[in-house]
C-alpha cells in the first residue's frame, strides 16, 4: 500500500470506498508474530510463537486467560491487545456476577467487535492495532472466533494471524476437515505442526512458543513449557509423516536462511 | 420503621430526596406460592386473590407467569411492584432475543438476575415487596428456586412463600420425593394449597397450577378446590381454648 491523500483520518473515507487508516491497523496485525488457533466440537487449542527480543528479555506475553471458559490469543499492538484482554475479563466477570453463569462466547466477540468499531468512526480516536484469536466455549460447544480492527469478528474452524501466517494457513487448510472430530492430543499435536511452518525451518523448541487448550471440562489454561517440550519430542520423534511430501521447505533445520513470506496481494484487506 | 420515616432529620440519613417513591408498606398484596420439582420439570400452584388489607378485594390476579423459553415465575406480596418485575424481565428477555444467536437465558440466570435487583432495591431502602419464586428447565436441567424482599435466595426441590414456608413446606419435606409423575405432584400441591385455604386467612378459594417442562410453559385455568368443614375442630374451634373466638 502506498500513501495518499485519503490515508490521514480514519473518518476519511478514498472515493474507492476505502477507509485506510483501518486497512493499516491491519497491516499492523500482519507485522506481528504468529498465532493460530483451531478448534474441534469439544475443544479450541491457541499457539502462538513467543520469540524474545534478545536473550537477556523475556518474551512479550500473546495468550490471556479470560475466563475460565475463554482465552485469546493476538497479534499485533500487544499493548492494545492487553487492554482488550482486560475489557472481556470484566464483561466476563459482571456477566457472571449478575447471572451466575459463563458469558457465552458469541456474545464478547460482537461486544469487542462493536468496541473496535467505534473506533473506526471517531476523528479523535484511533483503530486497535491488534487482531485476536478468541477461543471459548458456550452452550452449543467450543468455538473460534477472529476479531478484526476493522470491527469485524468471523468465526473458524482454525486461522493463523501475524508474519508468516499463510505457511501456517496452508498446512491448517489441509488438515481442517478432520478437526471437528479430532481428539484434543491429536489438535494440538496440529496446532504445533502449524505453528512449526511458520518458524520456516527453524527447529520448534518449547522455549518460542506458548500453546493453551480449553475444552468441556477442562478450564483454559497454558501449558507449561515441559508438558510443550514432551509433545514436540513426542511429534518429532514419531518422524515427519504427519507433514506431507509437498511441503515446502520443511526439511529438518538445515535450511541456511529464512525465505521472505509470500506477499499478501489482497484488493481489500477487509474482505478477509 | 415508621418512626425514622416521620422525623425528617433522620430520613435524608436513609434515603434519597425522592422520598415520596419508596415503598414503604405493601397495599394490594397476593398469599403463598408453592414449588415442587417434578419429573418431566416443575410445578408451581397460586391462588388469585389481591387483598387490600383484611379484605379479599380481587379474585382473579395472576400470579403465575413465563419468563422467555425455559422459566416460570410466582410472586407473592405487593401486585404493583409484582407487575413491575415482569417490565424488567420483559426488557431481559427481549434484550436476549435481539442477540439473535443460539444462546438464551436459563432459569438459573433470571433467578440471578432477580436477586441482584431485588438486593440492590433493600439496599436502597426501596424494596420490592415481593417473595419470587422461579422454576424452569433447560437442556435437561430442572431449577426451582426463590428471593425474598431483601435478596435472600436460594434453590431446593420444594420452595414456598410466606404463609407456604410454615403449612406447607412441612408436608413437602414428609412427602415429596424425586421423580413425581405430573398427577401425583399435582395431588401434593392440591394437599398443600387446601391446608393454606383452611388456614391462611388471605388465601382464596380459586387457584392455578402452572407447569414447565423442556417443552414450555402450561398455566392451568382457574379452578377451586373442594373443602371438608366437617372435621370435628372446625365444628366447635373454641372447644378446649375457653375464652377464645
Amino acid at each position: 500500500m502506498f500513501r495518499n491523500q485519503y490515508d490521514t483520518d480514519v473518518t476519511t473515507w478514498s472515493p474507492a470506498g476505502r477507509l485506510f487508516q483501518v486497512e493499516y491497523a491491519m497491516e499492523a496485525v500482519k507485522q506481528g508474530s504468529a498465532a493460530i488457533g483451531l478448534r474441534s466440537k469439544s475443544h479450541v487449542v491457541l499457539a502462538c510463537v513467543n520469540k524474545a527480543n534478545s536473550e537477556l528479555s523475556s518474551h512479550q506475553k500473546k495468550i490471556f486467560k479470560v475466563d475460565d471458559h475463554v482465552g485469546v490469543a493476538i497479534a499485533g499492538l500487544t499493548a492494545d491487545g492487553r487492554v482488550l484482554s482486560r475489557y472481556m475479563r470484566n464483561e466476563c466477570i459482571n456477566y457472571f456476577y449478575t447471572y451466575e453463569s459463563q458469558l457465552p462466547v458469541g456474545r464478547l466477540v460482537v461486544q469487542l467487535a462493536d468496541k473496535a468499531q467505534v473506533c473506526t468512526q471517531r476523528s479523535w480516536k484511533r483503530p486497535y492495532g491488534v487482531g485476536l484469536l478468541v477461543g471459548g466455549l458456550d452452550e452449543s460447544g467450543a468455538h473460534l472466533y477472529y476479531n478484526c480492527p476493522s470491527g469485524n469478528y468471523f468465526e473458524y474452524q482454525a486461522f493463523a494471524i501475524g508474519s508468516r501466517s499463510q505457511a501456517a494457513k496452508t498446512y491448517l487448510e489441509r488438515k481442517f476437515v478432520s478437526f471437528m472430530a479430532s481428539s484434543r492430543e491429536n489438535l494440538i499435536k496440529d496446532a504445533l505442526f502449524a505453528l512449526r511452518e511458520t518458524l520456516q525451518g527453524e527447529k520448534l523448541t518449547s522455549s518460542a512458543c506458548t500453546i493453551a487448550v480449553v475444552g468441556v471440562g477442562e478450564a483454559f489454561h497454558i501449558l507449561d513449557q515441559e508438558t510443550v517440550q514432551a509433545l514436540i519430542n513426542e511429534f518429532e520423534i514419531a518422524g515427519e509423516e504427519a507433514a506431507a511430501p509437498d511441503q515446502a521447505g520443511v526439511d529438518e533445520p538445515s535450511a541456511a536462511d529464512d525465505q521472505a513470506a509470500p506477499v499478501d496481494q489482497s484488493a481489500a484487506p477487509m474482505d478477509m | 420503621m415508621n418512626s425514622f420515616d416521620s422525623n425528617p432529620a433522620t430520613n435524608s440519613l436513609i434515603s434519597s430526596e425522592a422520598d415520596s417513591q419508596r415503598t414503604l408498606y405493601p397495599y394490594v398484596t397476593g398469599t403463598s406460592v408453592v414449588g415442587i420439582k417434578y419429573k418431566d420439570g416443575i410445578l408451581l400452584a397460586a391462588d388469585m386473590g389481591g387483598s387490600y388489607g383484611s379484605t379479599l378485594r380481587y379474585k382473579s390476579v395472576e400470579r403465575l407467569k413465563p419468563v422467555g423459553k425455559h422459566s416460570l415465575i410466582g410472586a407473592s406480596g405487593e401486585i404493583s411492584d409484582f407487575q413491575e418485575i415482569m417490565r424488567y424481565l420483559d426488557d431481559l428477555i427481549l434484550s436476549d432475543n435481539m442477540w439473535d444467536d443460539g444462546n438464551s437465558l436459563g432459569p438459573k440466570e433470571v433467578h440471578n438476575y432477580l436477586t441482584r435487583v431485588m438486593y440492590n432495591r433493600r439496599n436502597k431502602f426501596n424494596p420490592l415487596w415481593n417473595s419470587l419464586v422461579l422454576g424452569g428447565v433447560k437442556n435437561g436441567q430442572k431449577y426451582l428456586g426463590t428471593v425474598s424482599m431483601i435478596g435472600v435466595h436460594y434453590e431446593d426441590n420444594h420452595v414456598a412463600t410466606g404463609f407456604g414456608n410454615h403449612l406447607a413446606r412441612p408436608l413437602l419435606r414428609d412427602e415429596w420425593r424425586e421423580n413425581l409423575t405430573f398427577e401425583e405432584g399435582v395431588i401434593l400441591l392440591e394437599k398443600c394449597m387446601r391446608v393454606l385455604l383452611y388456614r391462611d386467612r388471605s388465601a382464596v378459594n380459586k387457584l392455578q397450577i402452572a407447569k414447565i417442562t423442556e417443552e414450555g410453559v402450561t398455566i392451568s385455568p382457574p379452578y377451586s378446590l373442594k373443602t371438608f368443614w366437617n372435621f370435628s375442630a372446625f365444628e366447635n374451634p373454641t372447644h378446649g381454648a375457653e375464652g377464645s373466638w
